[in-house]
């Protein structure tokens, strides 16, 4: 049987440690955080298997994974890691990692999620569910997936309801230091520098 | 006594009730609460996942506003924003700060969870003090979920994986805690809205344990936590097939309630889950005396 040899790539690992520092260096496989994990049932890598590519420099399958994108961001694995490995931190970083290289992302809509809160906030300083809510059902095609799978009734019941109970605001609201909020969310993409 | 405070941008929408019955309780208890002037978001998840920099940033812009404050205390009811707030103070004190552009001079205010605060010796006290409502008979699990413990070395919590800020709570006002395993475990947060399968399969096994645990209700801190228990429970119920019926209240609602705060009627009256069939049921939501300004007709 012809068994296929892997040159490890330490390239992916210093960047990420450059950045962090995650300690990812330190995983021993004991696969505790893969066990505690919530979501591992909506995963294509256990998070023991992300670590492991990442320190065997596997750069395309780690940042196409839909893993880091349905990483619900819990801590769990980070709290009970035996040797420190920062390990939803480094999800983060490798979610950051892959839209900045425009590595298409295999759950689309938590992107545009993200997106679109980050350019709310931008507008006016503080987050206005009322745009944030619609835009994000319109811009991710969440709206008419619920369309088309005639979930949207509930939906629609729902969004009367919260209205009615006075739990939607209707106008949002400026902050003065909005220019602020917009310099920090426009700063130019740029690679960590250590310091 | 005056504390600095950071409500988060949900608390002047969706978390409106959490707003209302923190305002209510602080003005009943003499507590006074002094916005962070000109507050900002802290980012929340979007940031921290896709613009590492900007997340320590925004939240570094409320702690320099924060220090400016002459109050030694911050309470943050959100705790996704207490656990932002906790990353970025870290950060910015650092060995890495000068990835960042807030620099932090003044000193920083102690950041409170909410929860922990209220479940101080001296709160507790304070509290059992005014209570006329005691909350007998009330079968409970508090949730606590993520944010507010995790990780440990951000949120300093010392009992990260069996919380008891809110089980305390509860046992003053009356009421009975119940034990159960899932009090930290994940709701599912923001992917109610991008991954609505996920929040339903680890919402339900929450309702699951609450009811195998003969608890009647919920109690939580965490507004994301509250909405995703309390106004998905009708499509969970459809996806498990299954009634839980469990109401989801929020820790300061129930201290509003045995405290007879005013506006209690108002804040529940905003859940989505029915929250008061079980209070009826137990004795503990007779018609109020203020609901009839022109007092009883005898």
């Amino acid at each position: 049987m012809s068994q296929e040899t892997l040159n490890p790539d330490y390239q992916l690992l210093e960047q990420l440690e450059a950045a962090g520092p995650f300690q990812a260096g330190a995983c021993f496989q004991c696969r505790k955080c893969t066990n505690g994990c919530p979501v591992t049932f909506a995963m294509d890598l256990y998070p023991d298997e992300v670590i492991r590519m990442v320190i065997l420099g596997q750069r395309e399958p780690v940042l196409r994974c839909r893993t880091i994108w349905v990483c619900a961001s819990c801590e769990t694995c980070t709290t009970r890691c035996p040797n420190e490995v920062k390990i939803a931190e480094l999800m983060d970083c490798l979610k950051e990692m892959a839209v900045e290289e425009g590595v298409p992302c295999p759950q689309p809509q938590v992107l545009t999620l993200h997106e679109t809160l980050l350019s709310n906030v931008k507008k006016r300083g503080r987050l206005f569910e009322g745009t944030f809510l619609s835009t994000y059902m319109l811009r991710s095609g969440e709206l008419w997936r619920r369309w088309k799978s005639g979930t949207w009734k509930g939906e629609l019941k729902l969004a009367w309801q919260m209205l009615y109970k006075g739990r939607l605001r209707l106008f949002p609201r400026t902050i003065k230091g909005k220019k602020e909020v917009r310099a920090i969310l426009t700063h130019p993409r740029q690679t960590e520098n250590t310091s | 006594m005056k504390v600095a405070y950071y409500p988060g941008c949900s608390l002047e929408g969706t978390a409106r009730d959490y707003a209302e019955s923190i305002l209510g309780i602080c003005a009943s208890l003499g507590i006074q609460l002094e916005e962070v002037p000109d507050w900002n978001c802290c980012g929340a998840t979007a940031a921290h996942s896709i613009d590492h920099r900007a997340s320590i940033d925004l939240a570094g812009r409320i702690l320099k506003l924060a220090a400016q404050m002459p109050h030694p205390d911050m309470l943050v009811p959100c705790p996704l924003c207490f656990n932002r707030l906790k990353t970025a103070a870290q950060a910015l004190q650092g060995d890495h700060h000068r990835r960042y552009s807030v620099k932090l001079e003044a000193a920083l205010p102690k950041i409170w969870d909410l929860a922990d605060f209220f479940a101080t010796k001296e709160m507790l006290e304070t509290v059992a003090e005014q209570i006329t409502k005691p909350l007998e008979g009330l079968k409970v699990v508090c949730y606590y979920g993520c944010m507010a413990n995790r990780p440990p070395e951000v949120t300093e919590a010392k009992d990260f994986e069996d919380p008891q800020s809110m089980d305390c709570i509860v046992r003053n006002l009356g009421g009975i805690p119940v034990p159960w395993p899932y009090k930290t475990d994940c709701c599912g947060a923001s992917q109610v809205l991008s991954r609505l399968d996920i929040v339903s399969r680890l919402v339900g096994n929450l309702y699951d344990m609450a009811q195998r645990v003969g608890a009647q209700a919920i109690v939580v801190s965490c507004q994301m936590c509250q909405a995703n228990l309390d106004m998905y429970q009708g499509k969970i119920e459809a996806d498990w097939g299954r009634r839980f019926s469990l109401p989801v209240y929020y820790f300061s609602e129930l201290i509003g309630l045995a405290i007879d705060a005013n506006g209690v009627k108002k804040w529940l009256s905003r859940h989505i889950t029915n929250p008061f069939p079980l209070l009826r049921e137990l004795g503990l939501w007779s018609t109020h005396p203020r609901a009839h300004p022109h007092g009883t007709w005898r």
